[in-house]
């Protein structure tokens, strides 16, 4: 069935790290394996990582538990991926940058802006006489939020890097092992299952509902 | 050395004796080099390159040793698509290679140039293009370790000519290491003890024996689970033969044209113990409605396996052979043995068994499939090897030929690849030249491939292929008459070769078959040649495979039975 991110909600946004091998394809594989296995991916950063001969892929994506667990396990299968870290909703810095050019033809519009821009730490980056350009660094509901806030002055361009994010300290469990009960509905413990390959030391088999 | 010969030397180094290819442009630096190795390298030519990947995975499955496959650039690599393909599906090990245009010229459209890493991405379990020479025999030794290890599977790797060309200074590494891969051959003894603590408290306990056990080689553990514990046994069609089908336990293949007996034990079954099978829509039916009820087991070697198709209660991350020996092991420590003999479920099961035995051997008459099946079944021997084509003639097989041996079976079961028989059938008896292979097929599935007789001729490779001729494509003229008002769209070969001539045109001999009496004689006397001998049967058009289960239906939906499989298990029970 097509999943269209649309009929999620926000709850169901799930934020992985990915340790891969920096070789030519790598993001082919990822996005192939996507696309067959019908999963849809919400917002994608690849970038180096202090490890040399390997990249961090961030992924977000919508999905319910059996989603999230077969997409961990089919990620996991990829021989280029090294490792796949589930990164815990509450223990997670998550950041999206965003650049969005608002039109704002008077001063009252611009200050407006301005304001808006103040309340929500964003800053004017770009200004011509029709519009300004506004850079938010934050999670991305509250890009969001911004850019509902300012709609009605008149968006007229947005780009957005999708997200980029860190565990807090000893946040990170590997092998798509959740972190201290973030999610509403429990834990899934199936997940053990998919360390396959990648585990380090992590126990087999809950329970796989 | 030059790379091409540091191919070959690696090839070597794997024990390849067989390879299955064509030439063409940039592929010649490594033919050239496998030239000068003519004595311990036989390089097989074919006729397509489909037919090559095909004997490839024919060759691994009788062998279990992954299948070599070569072909040039562009169309030499697209062809072996098909082949690499329904290797992905079956987990079949292979080695499939093709030259690519030299480095330089990657990208800019160059004759011949294709993206076959792009193309073979969601069909191979990895695929590499090498375009560093000094990483040509590192990829190699990882490509063959791949293709085996853990869940096997096809590994594609490209191989530009001037790459193939290049002076290599490094030497061939004996083993490498894949820090990203390390299969979990061992399960874990707590899932066991779950599992068996399971199957010690269920009435109605089943087996569900996969490819996987084929592949783990799990037939001697299959076989001391099965005798201490007494739980009867499905198959998968990439099961078959794995446990003894003349075992009073053994229910056959289950699913879409399953056996009563096994589908009824599916549908009834309180545990279903799942080994080294994936659960495919082929063998559950409705998913929803499938093992309702019922506790699931579910053992493989790929993780991803488990929970992907069907709701699972006891995952078992492991090997299959070493999962049923952790099992065995555990079920007699918790006292478990002869727990399930003579118990109602399994005296039902060995009655239900009966009974469709007795109807097999009584519905089969005149040129019918299933006659003439039967009758191919009782002519072969335990180790002879049947490869087969895509249709009814594969169903008809799965039904009435009774395999006892591992690795006798040998089909395309999860792609359904028309034309897989005759080239699977060339590259067993290549694999295990020491005995008989037939090839089981019908005459759409046989033209797809037909050209390989010359293969089979040419390097004196017998083969025996058994075409089920109907002049239908007659799996899905089943499919128009029973559901779609007989609205024959696209299905009659009203012109087809006369197969025994055209097995003449490649210097080999045929046989036509049109009696009844015939076709063991035939057999007889295909057996007795020292060449391919085809023969050709003329069967009924009209023989259609039952039981079967309708598209989107659930596994108790079967149609076409007999009456015992409506009961219920209660009415079975109480001898209603």
């Amino acid at each position: 069935m097509y999943s269209d991110k649309k009929e999620w909600h926000p709850s169901h946004r799930h934020v992985i790290s990915l340790m891969v091998v920096d070789e030519p394809g790598v993001l082919t594989r990822i996005s192939n394996m996507f696309f067959k296995r019908n999963f849809n991916i919400d917002t994608l950063t690849v970038s180096p990582s202090i490890i040399n001969g390997q990249s961090r892929i961030t992924l977000s994506f919508f999905g319910d538990d059996s989603v999230y667990e077969q997409l961990i396990k089919q990620l996991n299968k990829l021989i280029d991926v090294i490792k796949v870290s589930d990164l815990p909703k509450g223990d997670t810095v998550i950041r999206d940058l965003c650049l969005v050019r608002v039109t704002a033809k008077d001063a009252a519009t611009q200050n407006q802006l301005i304001n808006y821009c103040r309340f929500y730490r964003a800053r004017i980056v770009d200004a011509t006489h029709d519009d300004l350009m506004v850079e938010m660094v934050g999670k991305p509901e509250k890009i969001d939020a911004f850019l509902e806030l300012v709609g009605p002055l008149g968006i007229k361009e947005v780009s957005r890097t999708g997200v980029t994010a860190l565990a807090r300290g000893n946040g990170v469990k590997g092998n798509g092992m959740r972190g201290n009960g973030v999610k509403g509905n429990g834990s899934v413990s199936g997940a053990s299952t998919s360390a396959g390959s990648k585990t380090a030391g992590s126990p087999d088999g809950g329970d796989v509902r | 050395m030059k790379g091409s010969e540091v191919i070959v030397k690696c090839l070597q180094q794997q024990g390849v004796q067989d390879i299955f290819g064509i030439t063409g442009g940039a592929v010649i630096p490594l033919y050239d080099a496998l030239y000068d190795h003519q004595d311990t390298i036989r390089n097989i030519i074919c006729r397509h390159e489909q037919g090559a990947a095909h004997m490839a995975a024919g060759f691994a499955r009788a062998s279990g040793k992954p299948g070599v496959c070569v072909g040039t650039s562009g169309p030499g690599g697209s062809n072996m698509i098909t082949g690499i393909m329904d290797a992905f599906m079956d987990s079949t090990p292979m080695v499939a290679m093709a030259g690519q245009v030299p480095v330089s010229f990657i990208g800019k459209d160059a004759f011949q140039e294709t993206d076959m890493i792009g193309l073979t991405m969601p069909i191979t379990k990895h695929n590499f293009q090498v375009r560093d020479p000094e990483k040509l025999a590192e990829t190699l030794v990882k490509a063959f370790k791949l293709s085996t290890e853990g869940r096997p599977g096809p590994i594609y790797i490209d191989l530009p000519k001037d790459v193939q060309n290049a002076t290599v200074k490094g030497s061939i590494p004996k083993d490498v290491t894949i820090p990203s891969y390390r299969p979990r051959v061992k399960p874990n003894l707590y899932q066991i003890k779950k599992a068996v603590t399971a199957l010690l408290k269920a009435e109605r306990p089943l087996i569900i024996a996969g490819g996987g056990c084929i592949i783990a080689g799990a037939k001697d553990a299959l076989a001391a689970f099965v005798n201490a514990s007494h739980i009867p046994v499905n198959t998968t069609t990439m099961g078959k033969g794995i446990f003894n089908e003349a075992h009073p336990l053994a229910l056959g293949v289950m699913g879409m044209h399953g056996t009563e007996e096994a589908n009824y034990a599916a549908v009834h079954t309180d545990c279903m113990l799942a080994i080294g099978c994936r659960f495919s829509d082929r063998i559950t039916g409705d998913t929803s409605l499938f093992a309702q009820g019922a506790i699931v087991i579910h053992a493989d070697i790929d993780p991803s396996e488990i929970g992907k198709n069907v709701r699972v209660d006891i995952p078992v991350v492991g090997d299959a052979a070493e999962t049923i020996k952790l099992l065995t092991q555990v079920f007699l420590e918790e006292k478990g043995k002869d727990k399930h003999k003579g118990s109602a479920w399994v005296k039902a099961l060995e009655e239900l068994r009966q009974i469709g035995e007795s109807h097999k051997a009584r519905d089969v008459k005149g040129m019918t499939q299933s006659n003439m099946i039967t009758q191919l079944g009782r002519f072969l021997k335990q180790e002879d090897i049947v490869t087969t084509g895509v249709g009814q003639h594969q169903m008809f097989g799965e039904h009435y030929l009774r395999r006892t041996l591992p690795r006798t079976w040998i089909t395309s079961g999860g792609a359904g690849t028309m034309g897989y028989g005759l080239p699977a059938a060339i590259g067993a008896k290549v694999a295990v030249p020491d005995r008989e292979v037939y090839d089981l097929d019908g005459d759409g599935s046989f033209q797809m491939t037909s050209q390989e007789l010359a293969t089979a001729k040419q390097f004196g490779i017998k083969v025996t292929p058994v075409l089920m001729n109907n002049q239908y494509l007659g799996m899905v003229k089943q499919w128009l008459d029973l559901f779609q008002e007989r609205r024959h769209s696209g299905i009659h070969f009203s012109v087809n070769p006369d197969f025994v001539k055209l097995a003449e045109a490649y210097h080999l001999s045929g046989i036509s078959v049109t009696r009844e009496s015939e076709l063991v004689p035939a057999l007889q006397q295909a057996r007795k040649a020292d060449e391919t001998v085809l023969i050709d049967v003329h069967v009924d058009p009209e023989d259609n495979i039952f039981p079967m289960l309708p598209p989107g239906k659930g596994l108790q939906h079967i149609i076409g039975g007999k009456a015992y499989f409506t009961k219920t298990w209660d009415e079975v029970r109480q001898g209603k």
